[in-house]
């Protein structure tokens, strides 16, 4: 098979010369998947947008070439490339809210396109377009084609952006994270659409990802990337049945799974290295277990190893290489082995005790704002949760779960319901007390910390406003105190957020949860702004706190991994309501909702041979106006007459396992 | 003791401004995340050359502020007299420019007036001539030579400026190096700027370099002495809006309901009455109070400044409501940031939220404004002096010297030097004032700035 794309030593760097992407040679075969993948920072996206010329202003090109059916992209000039863009090649970006202009229906935008490299106009571009849309999935397109982008949802966007692409009929989609911003179950929707598109039309594809699971479930040929180079380049299947590099290995360690529950993650320490910050030897050097001397003073060469598996390190040079690989093998090996003594776990007296809490915003209208409506966000749900252990909140994004753990502090007012502490009831209670019991970490760690404020103060505001240790030379040695639990040095405390990585600031915001001593510390996704890598290290720092301390926590999240790695309970929200409670054994290995089934089958598996799809149509419809009797009804394949007239009663498995639906 | 320091209110508030200025300088320095969009504005070259000509001024405006009375030599019963006249450092620097005045009208540069007279020589006979001035030339005994002279002293006081410059330029030039500010633009401002300082104080000193005005006064002397109006209503009006537009704009955003309603109301109000109107109207109204009330001031100059603090009240009263608005719209924002929601569930009290997580995070687009602000206030009071309701016409302002060349301009020859250096000293500061606030906005816009905050 030909190559499509054949991009050899590559270089893109700033004007100080720093190299965002150094030296960098790959190729793509037609009708195939590439994909690229590494952390945040490590110069993918750069690398689609050098070859596609877009970079920014301040970064260039400044070496190699890359050649697109032949024709050699730096060599065109820029009018040129301009129907090279979007007619041979097309890009998707990460947001699709961002990347569809507001005041254009979605037609107008799809036929602009058109016109430009089909040379389609009125009623001929108008059909195509119709087209386009039907073909992304896109039900009822021949509205769909008049609206806004406004009126869609993120997954719709998404579709629109792919429907863009594919109206040049691109030989080549460069594919910028195009299911980051999406949910579990939306992502296998676009993921199955791009797959279906590439068989259906033979286009390649660029896939630049972060996410292991989408390599293992699109990629024929997958790229590493580590600080601007590739470090590893191999087929899907060698790279999951044989990952080389240290960087690779610990990648596929660090991801959390019910198969490493009881043991450490392994994280990689410390973060990606700034840019052009190492010239000389291995960039992976400082967080390499495996380095030795040679690797920090001269630069690994690249090695082919088998058949369509190359490597940049230095265990595979020379005749020895194979010798050391089977130590590796070894090695990695050991991840797997799982002890599952932690899920033996039994509930104790419940410290948090939740029973049909509501929240709900009235929908107000006209110049009275007399109330038509109300978004029940949070729509009667009861948890409990005990002492020491760990409840998951699964869902959907809008799914209410985020309003549900603010709720709980109070940052939303209840509109109903009852939440009791210890026993006692604390709505409509003294709210000062709860303040010091619960505690929120949030999802965003550039967010979330006073970009004015050191870290002292930040930790200090708390004790301060709750009264906790009084006198300052006391808070002073509780905040040193805080700081070695979390694992950050003392005299980091003098210095400002900005100073911090994200993982380090996302230890600064637990810090600050754990200076008021709570007992029950609400985690609203604290890792998804953060890298695998990075993601393990928190996750690992939550485990340990949980031992030490006793906490409790209720963790908020859309990554079913994480809760198969933490939890030892599990509810799954849906529109406001809870549809699934149990063990996380239970209702990870056997779920009996619909819905939980779903999810759990969306999650793109490292080991490739998941369960069968079930495939999940539509968007969650809006809590102002959950469609009647069972909420999960218009999307489930299984429903029945009884689903749509009643919301089914609570049918119960075991004593801890208890489901919300008509089916068994 | 010869004299007696005099202080003004408007003196009072320029200097706490002053004492305000250099107290935040002093707390930014201490802190790095502070500092670092400064030394982005260092590293402009139009903003630190504009930060040159904009300290040149401020110079000239400070030395105007301290004022003082000088005793008179008569004593009455021992105890010493004051004269009623209230001098300045800078007026005393100046005296020549301040005392020489001549009879009318006379351009730039000129040994005789403007105007022919009619004058009788010694034997009676009555000619119509250009008189000379009592002062500008009067050292040439010839008045063939008086263009030679013009040269000569141009030439030596550019050159003997270059050469103070220069000087300059060497011993600070290790110094400007270390900070990495830009050396070049820096040095050749200071070149330029100091070579026209030279030249001028050559000319100044026997001739009216900007001519006189009617009644004889030396232009450069009513330019000069207008920058401190102008500064002063630029400066001192942030006294007023600050505090309002601060307050009101971060409640009105973070309490939201029925305070954020009122506050909207009294800004949508405020902004839709014409401010000139509003301002004519308070203006009139304290002149006459001023009028009325002679026994409360001992001197004129005090007079005229309550007049224009007054004025700078108002302005400042009419102003505040577009940063309001805008401080509204970001703390609406900011609200809803996770560190925010994070204070709230340690039960932090909403004025600690306000003032230690809000307050610090609107800053830079107080300070933006603030600078922006400086330039429209400075042509505010030229246009609102020009139509009568600005300051004292006894104050020397940019506004007062336009209004009173504007009858000149249609008059046959032309007069036109009073206009044309209000015109030029005002672009200049309002110019230089400009440029800086660009290059501020750009160093604090979060937007501009991005690859930093990722890195």
């Amino acid at each position: 098979m030909a190559d499509i794309l054949r991009v050899s030593g590559l270089i893109t760097q700033l004007r100080n010369g720093a190299r965002i992407v150094d030296n960098i040679s790959f190729s793509i075969q037609n009708g195939e998947t590439y994909a690229l993948l590494g952390e945040s920072g490590c110069g993918k996206s750069m690398t689609a947008l050098s070859l596609l010329r877009l970079l920014p202003d301040g970064v260039m090109h400044a070496g190699g070439t890359a050649q697109l059916e032949g024709v050699e992209l730096f060599g065109l000039r820029e009018r040129e490339m301009r129907t090279v863009r979007g007619g041979t090649a097309a890009m998707i970006f990460q947001e699709p809210g961002l990347s569809l202009n507001p005041v254009m229906t979605v037609g107008e935008q799809i036929a602009e396109v058109l016109e430009l490299h089909q040379g389609m106009q009125g009623k001929a571009s108008q059909q195509r377009c119709v087209e386009l849309l039907d073909q992304v999935g896109i039900p009822d397109a021949a509205r769909r084609v008049t609206e806004y982008p406004m009126q869609l949802s993120g997954g719709m966007k998404q579709r629109v952006m792919i429907a863009m692409a594919l109206a040049g009929q691109p030989k080549l989609l460069v594919a910028d994270e195009p299911t980051t911003a999406l949910d579990v179950t939306t992502q296998a929707q676009v993921l199955r659409l791009l797959r279906d598109t590439q068989s259906g039309s033979g286009m390649s594809l660029l896939l630049i990802t972060h996410d292991l699971g989408v390599v293992a479930e699109m990629a024929h040929q997958a790229g590493v990337m580590y600080a601007g180079q590739i470090v590893e380049q191999a087929s899907r299947a060698q790279l999951l049945s044989q990952p080389l590099h240290p960087y690779t290995q610990k990648l596929f360690a660090a991801l959390p799974s019910a198969a490493r529950i009881g043991q450490p993650l392994a994280a990689i320490p410390g973060s990606v290295p700034p840019l052009g910050s190492i010239t000389q030897g291995c960039r992976f050097t400082a967080r390499c277990d495996k380095a030795w001397s040679l690797c920090s003073e001269q630069t690994p060469q690249w090695t082919v190893v088998a058949e369509g598996q190359g490597v940049r390190c230095h265990l595979y040079e020379g005749q020895d290489a194979r010798g050391k690989r089977q130590g590796m093998e070894a090695k990695v090996q050991e991840y797997h082995v799982a002890s599952k003594s932690d899920l033996n776990f039994e509930p104790g007296s419940p410290l948090l005790q939740v029973s049909d809490l509501r929240v709900h915003f009235p929908i107000r209208k006209g110049i009275l704002q007399h109330v038509v409506g109300q978004v029940k966000a949070v729509d009667g749900v009861s948890l409990q949760i005990p002492q020491g252990s760990t409840l998951a909140l699964v869902g959907e994004s809008g799914c209410g779960k985020t309003t549900l753990g603010k709720a709980l502090l109070r940052l939303i007012p209840p509109t109903a319901g009852s939440v009791q502490f210890t026993g006692r009831e604390l709505v409509g209670a003294n709210i000062r007390e709860q303040h010091a019991a619960m505690q929120m970490v949030f999802q965003d760690p550039y967010a979330s910390l006073n970009p004015k404020m050191r870290v002292a103060e930040i930790l200090e505001e708390g004790m301060a406003a709750l009264n906790i240790e009084s006198n300052s030379a006391a808070r002073q040695a509780h905040i040193d105190i805080l700081l070695d639990q979390v694992g950050l040095t003392r005299n980091s405390k003098w210095r400002y957020p900005h100073e911090f990585s994200g993982g380090q600031r996302q230890r600064i915001a637990i810090a600050r949860a754990l200076a008021v001593s709570p007992q029950l510390l609400i985690c609203d996704e604290p890792t998804s702004a953060l890298d695998v890598s990075v993601q393990a290290q928190i996750l690992n720092l939550l485990k340990k706190l949980q031992q030490e301390l006793n906490l409790s926590y209720l963790f908020i999240t859309h990554n079913l991994a994480v809760v198969e790695y933490l939890a030892h309970e599990v509810c799954v929200m849906y529109l406001g309501r809870i549809v699934e409670r149990g063990t996380a054994e239970e209702v990870l290995r056997s779920p009996k909702h619909p819905y939980t089934q779903a999810l759990l089958s969306a999650v793109p598996r490292i080991d490739g041979q998941g369960v069968e799809r079930i495939r999940l149509e539509g968007d969650l419809p809006s809590p102002a106006n959950p469609p009647p009797g069972c909420h999960f009804a218009p999307r489930c394949s299984h429903a029945m007459e009884q689903c749509r007239a009643a919301y089914p009663p609570a049918m119960t498995y075991s004593v801890t396992h208890r489901v919300h639906c008509f089916l068994n | 003791m010869s004299f007696m320091p005099v202080m003004l209110w408007s003196d009072a508030l320029v200097f706490l401004l002053l004492a305000a200025g250099t107290a935040s300088a002093l707390y930014v320095r201490q802190r790095e995340h502070l500092m670092l969009p400064w030394q982005r504005v260092a590293q402009s070259a139009t903003a630190m050359v504009s930060l040159l000509v904009l300290s040149l001024f401020l110079l000239i405006g400070l030395l105007d502020t301290l004022h003082y009375r000088i005793a008179l030599p008569e004593k009455n019963g021992g105890e010493t007299v004051y004269s009623p006249e209230v001098l300045s450092v800078f007026d005393k620097l100046v005296t020549p420019l301040r005392t020489q005045t001549e009879k009318t009208y006379s351009a730039p540069l000129a040994v005789t007036l403007y105007a022919k007279e009619s004058i009788s020589d010694a034997h009676g006979n009555i000619a119509r001539e250009y008189p000379r001035l009592r002062y500008g030339g009067a050292h040439l005994t010839d008045m063939q030579l008086q263009d030679s002279d013009v040269c000569w002293r141009w030439v030596t006081g550019m050159l003997a400026g270059m050469l103070v410059g220069l000087l300059i330029t060497l011993g600070s030039k290790r110094w400007l190096a270390q900070r990495g500010w830009p050396l070049r633009p820096l040095l050749i401002a200071t070149l330029i700027i100091s070579a026209l300082i030279g030249m001028t104080i050559n000319l100044a000193v026997v001739y009216h370099v900007l001519g006189t005005d009617k009644v004889g006064q030396d232009v450069l002397y009513l330019s000069l002495k207008s920058i401190r109006t102008g500064l002063i209503i630029g400066t001192v009006t942030t006294l007023v809006t600050l505090p309002l537009a601060l307050l009101l704009g971060i409640a009105a955003g973070y309490l939201r309901g029925w305070v954020d309603d009122v506050i909207q109301y009294i800004y949508t109000v405020l902004s839709s009455i014409p401010s000139v109107l509003l301002i004519a109207a308070a203006v009139l109204m304290m002149q006459v109070t001023i009028d009325t009330h002679p026994q409360w001031f001992d001197n004129s100059a005090s007079r005229a400044d309550l007049r224009l603090v007054f004025l700078c009240l108002i302005l400042g009263v009419t102003s505040w409501t577009g940063l309001c608005r805008l401080l509204r719209g970001e703390t609406l924002k900011l609200r809803e940031m996770e560190y925010i929601q994070a204070a709230q569930s340690f039960g932090v009290s909403s004025l600690r939220i306000l003032t230690r997580h809000i307050m610090p995070n609107v800053m830079h687009i107080v300070l933006i404004s603030l600078v922006m602000d400086f330039s429209g206030l400075v042509l505010a009071e030229a246009v609102l002096s020009y139509v009568g309701v600005g300051v004292d016409p006894s104050m020397i302002s940019f506004g007062t010297m336009i209004n009173a060349a504007r009858m000149e301009m249609g008059r046959e020859p032309m007069v036109w030097w009073a206009l044309a250096s209000a015109f030029g000293f005002m672009l200049v500061l309002v110019l230089a004032a400009n440029l800086f606030a660009d290059a501020v906005r750009d160093a604090f816009d979060p937007r501009l700035n991005r690859t930093e905050a990722v890195a």
